[in-house]
């Protein structure tokens, strides 16, 4: 291939790299006005509901870097979020270790997870991959409710630490946690699609055969997003017993989370890094409505008719109606 | 006597206790014109896939470029060398035309996007379809299809490329238009196998053609030699009693 050949095309630019200072800038800075906002409220619900928003943005985006990049759909999300916590709970109880040494090890065991589930389960494709990441949960949820250790089906106390400066309360500390939490899940979410290794997953997603003879090492990618998905979905999950003192099995594996980590990229646009962040900012607020004016009972309803709406009217989420309106 | 680029010995594939594939041997010089025929359910396609690793396991061996490809991984055999087209072309949809190619160049040796992309262009230059870079696959006709599918194995700067009925419903002159491209792949080196039904095409191609018939290798030899053989007109070509 001559090196005329290897010029730049015209009209033609390379796959989109940069940008990544731009984000993390903006990031920060929004994250700063969040804070800053939140503040001048003066209402301790409102972090407590930033929370319960945040926590979704980064279990979505975790869902969204294997069912959403690599198309291979994981209904066990509320498993990863629950051995997320449980390892918060362990490691409370076993070692007294704070909140950040916590999340790092959430991180570890649920990517160790991920990674085994990957190995065990991803030779199966379509709904055989779904229903073996279903029965995970199931079998972690088994585990859970007899271990006394962490409490069996009774729960686990966590006790919020007195000392949360330099910030005001309890639940502006897990707050600004889960906001740093979110940022890097979203940005880490951002530069894997913009990588070799997200063309690749797209690649698996479109045609894993056809990628496979392309020179894709499907397998190995694979194994990379589950162990990224598992271990993000962990630390969505490690604030919890923090952040509502209280953790039982029927909490810590709710179907909330597994419904919602799919639903959520879904409706904002999956396969990209901005469309579980929409879908979960929509939904996320949607059902912290529905909670104060309505009732908890009905959040996962307002989950399944906005779902049901966009299958029908915009399959491939809001990202993808821009998208359509641009072409 | 060189090595071969392509050795089968007793290459054999069961499915269950149907015999798709049995006992076959096969040779490829570098930079050789091969056409492979024979009726619907002869083999072909499953021995481009024991070929391209989609059957991990099978009967006999099979080395490529001085490489036993045994237990060898399809993407391994990519980067080998081996390239392979699909019979029904299998793009990756969500891509455009331009990040299709520029997918195997980032896996196989190319790993800095700018480069990868300009290579890629380069790619879809060698095809014609440089003014279709931008767009998605949907938006492409069958030989334009075709014509991609050709690109994303050239990118992998092929020594082999099995070419799997690359002009399957195509109309005369885009059947002439991808035989142009195959005729230029193999004068830059690469050795070409042709499965095709196209009887024109393969018989202008092949400077050697070998028949498949119920997973048995019938024939092989010169395109004239082979066709000219009273087995290989009533196997594939039906016999005169039936004409």
């Amino acid at each position: 291939m001559s090196e005329a050949a290897l010029a730049a095309p015209p009209g033609l630019a390379a796959p989109p790299r940069g940008g990544h200072a731009v984000f993390w800038g903006g990031a920060a800075l929004l994250a700063v006005a969040l804070i800053a906002a939140l503040r001048l409220l003066h209402n301790d619900y409102a972090w407590f509901a930033g929370y319960f928003i945040l926590q979704y943005v980064v279990l979505a985006s975790a869902w969204n870097l294997l069912g959403g990049y690599a198309g291979y759909v994981n209904f066990g999300a509320a498993g990863f979020m629950a051995a997320g916590a449980y390892t918060t709970i362990v490691l409370r109880k076993a070692l007294g270790l704070d909140l950040l040494p916590c999340i790092a090890a959430a991180a570890c065991v649920s990517g160790l997870l991920g990674l085994g589930m990957g190995w065990l389960t991803l030779r199966l494709r379509g709904v055989y991959f779904a229903i073996a990441t279903l029965s995970l949960a199931v079998v972690l949820h088994t585990i859970i409710v007899n271990w006394d250790y962490v409490g069996g089906s009774r729960g686990a106390y966590v006790v919020p630490s007195r000392d949360t400066a330099p910030f005001v309360t309890h639940g502006e500390y897990v707050f600004v946690v889960m906001l740093v939490l979110a940022v890097l899940a979203v940005g880490i979410a951002r530069m894997v699609e913009k990588s070799r290794l997200g063309l690749g997953l797209a690649a698996i997603r479109d045609d894993e055969r056809a990628a496979e003879a392309a020179g894709v090492p499907t397998l190995r990618l694979k194994l990379i997003a589950t162990t990224l998905s598992g271990a993000l979905m962990g630390v969505a999950g490690a604030p919890l017993p923090h952040y509502s003192a209280y953790l039982n099995p029927e909490a810590a594996f709710s179907l909330a989370y597994g419904v919602n980590a799919i639903a959520m990229p879904l409706i904002g646009g999956a396969g990209t890094w901005a469309g579980p962040v929409i879908g979960a900012l929509l939904l996320g607020t949607l059902q912290q409505a529905a909670t104060v004016m309505i009732s908890s009972a009905l959040n996962l309803l307002v989950v399944g008719c906005v779902l049901v709406a966009f299958v029908a009217l915009a399959p491939h989420g809001i990202i993808g109606l821009f998208r359509g309106a641009r072409r | 006597m060189t090595e071969p680029l392509l050795r089968a010995s007793g290459v054999g594939k069961r499915f269950g206790g149907f015999v798709a594939l049995a006992e076959i041997d096969l040779d490829l010089q570098n930079g050789e014109r091969l056409g492979l025929i024979g009726p619907n359910g002869s083999g072909k396609s499953t021995f481009v896939n024991c070929l391209g690793g989609v059957f991990p396991s099978h009967d006999g061996s099979i080395a490529f470029a001085g490489h036993a490809l045994h237990g060898l991984a399809p993407h391994r055999r990519a980067r080998l060398g081996l390239a392979r087209t699909f019979q029904l072309p299998r793009p990756f949809a969500g891509m455009t035309v331009l990040e299709n190619v520029t997918v195997p160049l980032l896996y196989t040796g190319t790993p800095n996007a700018a480069e990868a992309t300009a290579r890629a262009y380069a790619c879809l230059e060698q095809v014609d379809l440089a003014p279709r870079a931008r767009l998605l696959p949907r938006q492409l006709s069958q030989v334009e299809l075709r014509r991609l599918e050709l690109a994303r194995a050239i990118a992998l700067n092929p020594s082999l490329l099995i070419a799997d009925e690359a002009m399957a419903g195509l109309s005369h002159s885009e059947v002439d238009q991808i035989l142009a491209l195959l005729f230029r792949l193999n004068a830059a080196g690469t050795a070409v196998i042709m499965i095709e039904h196209v009887m024109r095409a393969v018989t202008e191609f092949s400077e050697r053609l070998v028949v498949f018939v119920a997973g048995r290798k019938i024939a092989d030899g010169t395109p004239r030699d082979v066709l000219a053989m009273p087995e290989v007109e009533e196997a594939y070509l039906g016999t005169r009693a039936a004409a």
